[in-house]
């Protein structure tokens, strides 16, 4: 059987429509193809990453320390090649170690939300009923509250450190995840592969984790990178309220330091955010991306 | 559901000067397979042309094609003249203008085919506002007698309905009046009674038909269902894989079928005027798929035919004059004794 | 007459579920604000510095401090329901004076920035859709991720860098031109011209958000068959953008941005310090500092009101762009 379309034609009008058949590639050759914003954005997040994991040995010592004279702009001295401070402090430096922190604060803020969010959604929607009506009621109220001014709120509570940060910002994003694996449970429990397991007599933590939870993952997985970005945005915003750890340099408070000088040296408060929308633009990129790896259809639109 | 026939309303025989729509060698590509592989036919003014074939066959893809409103990615080659313009080299506007003014179409699904948030008044206003250049309280008032028109009760106060209100029957009385609202000369029907219950089937194509005379439109029936075709269409059009493999008048055609596939369509048919009932009268299959069609060398039929021989998959068989009229199937045309046999004995 | 009774009971529903919420609110605010260490007058004696024990007794006994929590709590209660929002040991005013104060201008920035999200978003993402997989659309999904990533607040800064410090087109911060003397429309003027990077600074990611979805929504309606109707009518494809998928596609845009007042109202905290807004927001950051919960509890409490009667406002937007609201 001849695979050529066109060697079929009734008519030769027909012979003068040619199209390309489509061609199928499988495995990383295919994601790195057909994905290019997804690898643009795994490749800009691997970047930050070994910066962070290389600070100790890119910039020994603490940022903190004035090591040159004060606010040198950048490419003005290539000792320091984005510039110092009013304090004299490296600007790379500190954006290095800054890169910890967010990367830090995102990834456990967000691994908070997720089992927070995941744990009520899957419950709520799995048994549904009296259950679910009350913890809908409290995903709503927590939706309800300005989620910035609950982390502040938290972070008063607590003090100004690392985990209570990301504990305050998990604690405060939990519902949008809630809502997702909800509804995922709520439309999955009713399939039969769960018939299937409920009538082989398993139990429901079996059925949750074991049988819906997987399938509920693909829109989780994609929110996910998403919640890392609005961790990092989160943590951003508290480090340039000044409630964030003070011994630590984080992107926030160098754009907060910058502000007092926004006149004359914008450059101390242009670069920590630049480096922070990079940060999260990759992570949307890649959440696009899973989004398009996950849902094949939206491609083709 | 079915009447006979013989019972269908005479009608005058269509003269040549009359054409309005005539198809030649029109293919539709998609990507990554041709739907429609060169197919020619004529709709007179006045005309019903039936389009029949399983689904999958080409003829929605040769509806749209017809009022270019195939998907972006779709391409045409070919012919489309309607009234002496030339669809496939028209521009936009040109095609803008005829449609819904001089064409109108009938989509298969009346749930999905109505904007849910409008009301279907100010849906089918819509075009009368475009092509009549009506004001809002005309075109209000027209539309009305519209929903009248299509047999709509109290059709003042269903004018402000949103189509969730209707029963399917209802909404596609609204599709067809929205499709005729302008008096359009081709009127083309993709399944229109396919989504319904049996029971408004009947009806709707009653509709149509007098519809057809009322406002002397040609219409273009889409449809699977051979019924249909013999009660309301003057001519019929068999599709196959993308081909047209017979085209005779309807009478004849549901008298007398040629082609292998066509009888093989009757045969899938139940037929009251023997009497016959599934229960006693053994309906026929055609074995295989339309799938296995698709990269057949030759007649896209011959995996699926009892009569193939070895010519018949070398190269696709055009269509030739046989008894009043065209079959592409080189077996039955020439007449053998085989193919005699096989005839006389269906 | 439809849509009046069909808002009319969309309303009500609302209402109705919202008195729980409200409820909910007060309760988990004040119980979360009890877990906060130290008190309103650790911070009043620790500024005056000369705080005995006698007289930080005294100040818990004159604020009701001293009380049992559940105590509190019960009190607190019993203020509301005679629309008390109580008393501000700090500012030594009632709360409900010192947030009506605030109201307004937090009000004036969410609305422009709640608008201008929209009604930016939507556009952007009409075009974008309009030249799906071309390029204007790329460009512009460019910008809109850019948007969608940068700190709103850093953007604001990089305004006020450009257009106050650069170019000198607007100012830099404040509500309004303080001791200008000024007629009616030079004050409006003032004002909106005060307005203009608050607002966009908290309203660029909101923009982003709404573009994007505004985009996906419409390629989604784009394929549905009623488009394929509009199209056989011969309609222009502008109406058929606007009328038929535009329409249709802001169905689960407005149930979105209904879902992000919230998340605005938070970051209206940050914007607010960024221009010196005189907003809720930074007196909530200032309640915070010296730990004046009743104040805090009462911006909790009437931010969640404007989230609450936004709602009202999406869901009245909703019943009338979605007419099967009523079958549900």
């Amino acid at each position: 059987m001849s695979g050529e379309t066109s060697s079929s034609l009734a008519s030769p009008a027909a012979v003068a429509v040619p199209f390309k058949p489509p061609v199928v590639r499988r495995g990383l050759s295919a994601i790195v193809i057909n994905h290019p914003t997804f690898v643009v954005g795994l490749a800009i997040l691997t970047v930050v990453f070994v910066l962070a994991l290389t600070a100790d040995i890119l910039y020994p010592g603490d940022p903190m320390d004035m090591v040159g004279p004060p606010l040198l702009w950048p490419f003005q001295d290539m000792e320091y090649p984005l510039g110092t401070d009013s304090l004299g402090r490296d600007v790379a430096a500190g954006l290095v170690y800054g890169a910890r922190v967010s990367l830090i604060i995102g990834f456990s803020a967000a691994s908070i939300g997720l089992l927070i969010g995941t744990l009520v959604g899957a419950i709520g929607g799995f048994f549904g009923g009296l259950i679910d009506n009350a913890l809908a009621r409290l995903t709503e109220l927590f939706q309800t509250v300005p989620t910035f001014l609950l982390v502040i709120v938290i972070v008063a509570i607590g003090e100004p450190s690392l985990p209570v940060m990301a504990l305050a910002i998990g604690i405060a994003s939990w519902p949008t995840i809630a809502r997702l694996v909800r509804a995922q449970f709520r439309s999955l429990r009713q399939q039969d592969f769960v018939m299937a397991a409920r009538s082989l007599g398993y139990s429901n933590t079996r059925i949750i984790f074991m049988e819906i939870l997987p399938n509920a993952l693909p829109p989780v997985v994609v929110t996910a990178s998403v919640m890392v970005a609005g961790a990092i945005l989160t943590e951003t915003g508290l480090s340039f309220l000044n409630m964030g750890d003070p011994n630590l340099v984080s992107w926030g408070s160098m754009i907060g330091g910058g502000r007092e000088m926004l006149r004359t040296a914008w450059y101390l408060t242009a670069l920590p955010g630049i480096a922070t929308a990079l940060t999260v633009l990759a992570l949307n990129l890649i959440g696009d991306g899973l989004n398009e790896i996950f849902n094949p259809r939206m491609r083709q639109r | 559901m079915t009447a006979p026939a013989s019972s269908a309303p005479a009608r005058s025989e269509p003269h040549a000067g009359n054409r309005l729509l005539d198809v030649r060698d029109l293919c539709v590509a998609f990507p990554g397979h041709l739907a429609v592989r060169g197919i020619s036919f004529h709709i007179d003014r006045g005309e019903t042309l039936a389009l029949v074939g399983e689904s999958g066959c080409g003829k929605s893809a040769t509806s749209l094609a017809v009022m270019r409103l195939l998907p972006p990615g779709a391409r045409i080659a070919g012919a489309v003249t309607f009234d002496g313009i030339d669809l496939v080299q028209a521009n936009e506007r040109t095609l803008r203008d005829l449609r819904g003014k001089r064409m109108g179409l009938i989509l298969q699904e009346p749930m999905t085919s109505l904007n849910p948030v409008l009301t279907i008044g100010d849906q089918i206003a819509e075009n009368l506002m475009r092509h009549e250049k009506l004001t809002r309280a005309q075109a209000r008032a027209r539309t009305v007698e519209l929903l009248d028109l299509v047999r709509i009760p109290d059709p003042a106060r269903r004018y402000d309905d949103y189509p969730h209100n209707m029963s399917g029957g209802m909404r596609q009385r609204v599709m067809i009046a929205m499709a005729v609202a302008c008096n359009p000369q081709l009127l083309i029907a993709d399944e229109p009674t396919t989504a319904l219950d049996v029971t408004l089937q009947s009806e709707v194509l009653e509709l149509l038909d007098s519809l057809r005379r009322q406002l002397d439109m040609a219409l273009l029936l889409i449809t699977h269902d051979l019924g249909v075709v013999a009660q309301w269409a003057d001519r019929v059009a068999v599709m196959y894989a993308g081909n047209i493999v017979e085209k005779a008048g309807a009478h004849a055609l549901f008298e007398n079928p040629a082609h292998p596939y066509s009888r093989g369509l009757m045969g899938s048919t139940l037929r009251l005027e023997g009497g016959g009932h599934y229960t006693s009268q053994r309906l026929t299959e055609i074995p295989g798929t339309v799938a296995s069609a698709l990269h057949e060398p030759g007649c896209n039929f011959a995996p699926r035919c009892a009569l193939a021989t070895a010519d018949c998959r070398i190269a696709p068989p055009p269509l030739r004059p046989f008894e009043g009229r065209q079959v592409a199937c080189p077996v039955v045309t020439q007449p053998s004794k085989e193919a005699d046999r096989v005839a006389a004995g269906r | 007459m439809r849509l009046l009774s069909r808002t009319g009971r969309s309303l009500r529903r609302t209402l109705i579920q919202a008195v729980p919420t409200v409820i909910g609110i007060v309760i988990l605010n004040f119980l979360l604000l009890q877990l906060v260490p130290g008190d309103a007058a650790d911070v009043i004696a620790g500024e005056s510095g000369s705080a005995t024990v006698e007289s930080m007794a005294a100040l818990r006994k004159q604020f009701g401090l001293d009380q049992p929590v559940l105590v509190q709590l019960l009190s607190y209660l019993n203020h509301l329901a005679h629309f008390s929002l109580g008393f501000s040991p700090r500012y030594n005013m009632p709360v409900g004076e010192l947030i009506m104060a605030r109201l307004p201008y937090t009000l004036m920035l969410m609305a422009c920035a709640f608008t201008l999200s929209l009604v930016v978003g939507i556009a952007c993402g009409a075009l974008m859709a309009a030249f799906a997989r071309r390029w204007p659309d790329r460009a512009m999904s460019l910008v809109v991720l850019v948007l969608y990533s940068a700190p709103g607040f850093w953007v604001g800064l990089m305004m006020i860098v450009l257009f106050s410090v650069h170019l000198g087109w607007l100012p830099s911060g404040g509500a309004i031109t303080i001791g200008a003397n000024l007629g009616f429309w030079d004050a409006v003027g003032d004002q909106l011209a005060h307005l203009v990077l608050p607002s966009f600074s908290l309203a660029c990611f909101f923009i982003a958000v709404y573009a994007r979805l505004t985009r996906s929504a419409m390629l989604e309606v784009e394929r549905q068959d009623f488009v394929r109707t509009a199209q056989a009518k011969g309609l222009t494809p502008f109406t058929i953008q606007i009328r038929h998928v535009l329409r249709n596609a802001l169905i689960p845009v407005t149930t979105v941005a209904g879902l992000h007042l919230g998340n605005m109202l938070g970051g209206a905290i940050v914007v607010e310090t960024v221009f010196g807004w005189p907003g809720m927001g930074r007196l909530a950051l200032d309640a915070v500092m010296a730990r004046d919960f009743s104040v805090l509890l009462g911006v909790l409490l009437l931010s969640s009101f404007v989230v609450i009667f936004a709602n009202v406002l999406i869901d009245l937007l909703h019943a009338w762009l979605d007419p099967r609201i009523e079958a549900e």
